[in-house]
């Protein structure tokens, strides 16, 4: 992007508060809702950056797939688990995240000492500019082809894997007896799996033995 | 290709870009991925630990797209990558949310603390 260099200092400067802010936010706001919301702005944040870099098209992408997707994702699978639960009190609780938020700042400092000692060899070639689409349509179709194929393979996958583990097991009819019946009755009925073992006991037999 | 009148405004991209350091994405990211380590640390809730690892995979991509537009201006492989890293990204919050809809339904809550099936 061709701005000037006050103007573009003080865009990286907004933009880097933004992020910084709104990640802070989205770990420790106690509400999820807002903490949903503000990933969305930390990802608008992030898009601004890569214009900032002359990536316009990883920034149309970034807004299109995080804003667009992922976050809506996000809210939706939110809305379907909302419950109010009491979280139960753990012991040492405090200690352990004053402990991993030690660890987690000896990381950012490591992170910052390597970002600042190295010698980067700078500076590079001029970037390509308004030119990066284009580039980026040249390396998919030529050198980067099989990752590119294999993303598309990948996310197939993923697709089929997350409508299979998401669905609900409604059948039309019953498995062991044949007879059909209520989908609205079985979804209703779904007992869950893991939370109580004796739940099932007093149901009805899962096998009918016909003498 | 010198004779494009686009190399121009690209030479003064160069010098203009040149007044934010390299180091400073760097730092922003650094920031963000620890922020999002701490997250993922520390949630309760199994829809905020996803979105910690959203925090970081973006944390990493602001250091390739830095990283290509600093040191790879030409082949801007960085770009590139991280496009890959959007794609995977996007599959993995898809399996993950389904993942956790399934868990849901199956022990009725959300706490972290309480998904300890497999632990030994």
């Amino acid at each position: 992007m061709t701005l000037a260099s006050t103007i573009q200092q003080l865009c990286f400067l907004v933009l880097a508060a933004v992020v910084v802010v709104g990640a802070l936010g989205v770990v420790l706001l106690p509400n999820i809702v807002y903490s949903a919301f503000l990933l969305g702005g930390v990802f608008l944040g992030v898009a601004g950056l890569y214009l900032l870099l002359n990536a316009s098209f990883v920034a149309a992408a970034q807004i299109l797939v995080y804003v667009g997707a992922v976050n809506v994702l996000i809210l939706f699978a939110i809305m379907l688990v909302n419950k109010k639960e009491t979280l139960a009190v753990i012991p040492g609780l405090l200690l352990r995240r004053l402990l991993s938020g030690g660890v987690c700042a000896g990381l950012f400092v490591l992170l910052l000492r390597v970002a600042f000692t190295t010698h980067w060899a700078l500076p590079g070639p001029l970037p390509v500019g308004e030119e990066a689409t284009i580039r980026i349509g040249e390396h998919l179709f030529s050198d980067y082809l099989l990752p590119f194929e294999l993303a598309s393979v990948l996310l197939l996958m993923a697709m089929i894997g997350a409508i299979v583990l998401a669905r609900r097991d409604v059948y039309s009819s019953d498995v062991i007896t044949g007879e059909p019946v209520d989908q609205g009755l079985i979804e209703k009925t779904r007992t869950p799996l893991l939370i109580d073992p004796s739940a099932n006991a007093g149901g009805q037999p899962l096998l009918e033995t016909t003498p | 290709m010198s004779a494009d009148p686009r190399a121009a405004t690209d030479a003064v991209t160069i010098v203009l870009g040149a007044t934010i350091p390299l180091q400073a994405y760097l730092a922003v990211a650094a920031l963000l991925f620890c922020t999002g380590v701490w997250g993922l640390i520390n949630s309760r809730n199994a829809v905020r630990v996803l979105m910690s690892i959203e925090l970081m995979l973006n944390a990493v991509n602001i250091n390739l797209m830095a990283f290509s537009d600093y040191l790879d201006g030409q082949l801007i492989r960085g770009q590139v990558f991280a496009i890959f890293v959007i794609t995977v990204a996007a599959a993995e919050a898809a399996v993950g949310l389904a993942i956790l809809l399934s868990l849901y339904r199956n022990r009725e809550t959300v706490d972290m603390e309480r998904f300890n099936l497999l632990r030994w």
